[in-house]
């Protein structure tokens, strides 16, 4: 991978002006990937890039407000630097943006329903549009478009909307997200579609990994979820308060959510939370015509204030 | 004690007659996740896939009513309030089925703190002395297990009441407490020889296919000579996005939260779980936080399960390495790595 050394060597051009940089390296087994934070240059040698590489390393951001801080993107993660941006939750001056152009990475969720178990993972090769994975001495091999996380197969960044160091070659986003998903969603019954959630959101465990591992997310510690003065939430762990749970989450992310998806990849129950999350920013489409993180100069709809928006028709009732 | 063998047609139909008398948890799939439900004749249970959650919830709940209480005015006197406390304590027989042995032996790990000379959880007691352990003997370890290094294994007998090995055309059963038996009545027909055999085959490949475990004895000490090194917890640190998955899965940890939830003037006291990955965990009512960052939480989780517990509970370490803190950590920390990395720090510099 001559990009791969391209990256790296940028990285460590750039490393002693930094007080760090996040990229991803090699997990526990080779499906796995897990971030890195480089300080050193010898850290760098273990960088990796590929369609392993999941997490949305912006979501450390805000975390290391006040440091300088040297960062790896795909498209969509650039787009919640877009976002953090324009929100002003991070500084630019204090970063450098390493972007990578992608054409997908894996969820590891729909290789393990494929695979039956990802317990043994052996080996993994990934090649331009396949990925072949050895377990218990059987290989498989899926086209990347089959075992894409989701937002993938929607993606029109995949070439990051911003970045200091671009390494390798641009790649033209064509597609088009009509949110065909949530129209459909939403053409069954309400109780279809609530019994969709309440049997979904009965398996929550309330681990809040859906908040901690979300870059949007930044009241954190100090949640609705479970702060007690004032009290706003019972811990009782019925399935009703679960759900609210998850529209509040909505609800905070509305015209702010990237899509990045780390809140669904991250719930250890796979609970399908990213539809919520889509619902809403279909609304704010519908509404505003923005879409969080795409426009690097443009004010988030709700963060502005417009006397007359003009898809809203204020007067006209 | 007994040897009875199951084939895999019939376990259903036996599931079912366990039922009857016994709320059976067995491990399902749901989405992605394998959690454990009561079974449910209309639903497969899931014996292959490793278990996302652990069994802990059947004796100890994510949420529990401890009490219920009622604020009521005195009528003679209005000034005077009146507070009427119901104590609750339920549970039913339970018997877990499909549990690994890494969860069985966790349980031990509970009994230590809620069951001691100074302390004993009544609550706590009461399911745990309902709960049977059906323990499934891993035939193959997955590349997060480590339960070796925790004096476990694959087929391990501690902490079951029986133990479930897979042969090929289903499972032998062998009782190994009065529990056990009890559960498994003299109903099913004994295992033969030859399936005994296949079973012995089965638990020693599983054994064997751990390889040879690590010993994590020094972390004890070497985890406190690290107490205050900021730098190598905020280096450990990094990438966890301090949320609670880890806690929320791991089989041994035990902490649990009180809120009191009150409606008007009735209200109830709710036990629920707790985790040291939260910023509210060890919370002062000051609002000082004697543990600010993720660096002090991470800390805290590793130095209990290593250092702290062990000094506490003659030894024994407070992680049975089922690996699903690894598996399930939404930035894939490893909790074996953190461990071997503190044992092999230099020694930090003597304060002064
Ligand atoms: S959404 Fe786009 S940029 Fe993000 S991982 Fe998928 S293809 Fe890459
Ligand atoms: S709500 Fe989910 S998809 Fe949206 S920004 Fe947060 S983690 Fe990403
Ligand atoms: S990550 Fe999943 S299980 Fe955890 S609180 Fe969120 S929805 Fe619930
Ligand atoms: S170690 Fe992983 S699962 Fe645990 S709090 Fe950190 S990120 Fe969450
Ligand atoms: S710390 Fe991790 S490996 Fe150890 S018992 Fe808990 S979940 Fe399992």
């Amino acid at each position: 991978m001559q990009h791969l050394e391209e990256l790296k060597q940028q990285i460590r051009d750039r490393l002693p002006a930094l007080d760090l940089v996040i990229g991803w390296e090699a997990g526990f087994d080779p499906l796995r990937a897990t971030p890195l934070f480089m300080r050193q240059p010898d850290d760098v040698d273990r960088l990796i890039i590929g369609p392993q590489c999941v997490h949305n390393l912006a979501t450390h951001l805000t975390g290391l407000k006040g440091r300088k801080i040297g960062i790896v993107v795909k498209g969509c993660d650039s787009r919640t630097i877009v976002e953090l941006l324009q929100e002003k939750l991070i500084n630019r001056e204090d970063l450098v943006v390493f972007g990578v152009p992608c054409s997908g990475v894996v969820s590891v969720g729909k290789i393990g329903r494929k695979m039956g178990s990802l317990d043994y993972v052996e080996g993994v090769e990934f090649s331009a549009d396949s990925v072949t994975v050895a377990s218990e001495g059987v290989q498989n091999s899926f086209a990347l478009e089959e075992v894409a996380a989701d937002k993938c197969g929607r993606c029109q960044y995949n070439t990051p909307l911003l970045f200091d160091v671009l390494v390798g070659e641009p790649r033209p986003g064509d597609v088009v997200d009509d949110y065909a998903d949530v129209a459909t969603f939403e053409e069954q019954p309400l109780e279809a579609r609530m019994n969709h959630w309440l049997e979904a959101m009965d398996r929550c465990v309330r681990c809040y990994a859906c908040r901690n591992a979300c870059p949007m997310c930044v009241c954190r510690d100090h949640c609705v979820a479970q702060s007690r003065d004032p009290h706003w939430m019972t811990q009782e762990d019925t399935v009703e308060n679960k759900l609210l749970f998850q529209i509040i989450h909505t609800m905070h992310l509305a015209g702010r959510c990237t899509e990045c998806g780390e809140c669904e990849r991250s719930c250890p129950m796979s609970i399908p939370l990213l539809l919520l999350r889509r619902k809403m920013n279909k609304e704010i489409d519908a509404l505003f015509d923005y879409r969080a993180g795409t426009r690097i100069d443009a004010t988030p709809p709700l963060l502005s204030f417009k006397v007359e928006e003009e898809k809203i028709n204020e007067r006209g009732w | 004690m007994a040897a009875k063998f199951i084939a895999h047609t019939e376990l259903d139909a036996w599931l079912g007659r366990i039922s009857e008398r016994y709320r059976a948890l067995v491990p399902r799939r749901e989405g992605n996740a394998v959690v454990f439900r009561p079974f449910d004749p209309a639903m497969p249970v899931e014996l292959k896939a490793r278990p996302t959650e652990s069994p802990k919830a059947a004796v100890f709940p994510r949420c529990e009513a401890l009490l219920a209480y009622k604020y009521e005015k005195d009528p003679e006197e209005p000034g005077r309030v009146e507070v009427e406390v119901a104590e609750r304590r339920d549970g039913v027989p339970t018997v877990v089925i499909g549990g690994r042995p890494c969860d069985a032996a966790a349980f031990k790990t509970f009994d230590r703190v809620y069951d001691s000379d100074r302390v004993r959880d009544l609550n706590y007691l009461n399911r745990r002395e309902m709960t049977v352990l059906v323990s499934l003997v891993c035939s193959k370890p997955a590349t997060t297990c480590f339960c070796h290094w925790m004096g476990g294994g694959p087929a391990s007998t501690a902490g079951s009441d029986v133990l479930m090995t897979p042969v090929a055309d289903g499972h032998v059963f062998e009782t190994l407490t009065a529990r056990g038996d009890e559960v498994i009545g003299t109903e099913l027909p004994d295992a033969s020889d030859a399936q005994m055999t296949e079973a012995r085959k089965v638990q020693a490949a599983a054994e064997a296919a751990m390889g040879e475990p690590v010993d994590v004895g020094a972390a004890r000490e070497k985890l406190l000579a690290l107490f205050d090194d900021a730098g190598f917890w905020e280096a450990e640190s990094a990438k966890c996005i301090s949320c609670g998955v880890c806690t929320y899965l791991c089989p041994t940890c035990y902490c649990f939260n009180i809120t009191d939830e009150k409606f008007g003037h009735e209200g109830v006291r709710l036990r629920t779980w707790d985790y040291c990955m939260s910023h509210l965990f060890t919370m002062e009512a000051s609002g000082h936080n004697p543990r600010p960052t993720k660096a002090h939480r991470l800390k805290n989780r590793v130095g209990h399960k290593f250092s702290y517990y062990p000094s506490l509970h003659g030894g024994n370490i407070a992680c049975c390495g089922c690996g699903r803190c690894i598996r399930s950590c939404p930035a894939s920390v490893d909790i074996r790595a953190i461990v071997l990395n503190a044992i092999a720090a230099p020694a930090p510099r003597p304060k002064g």
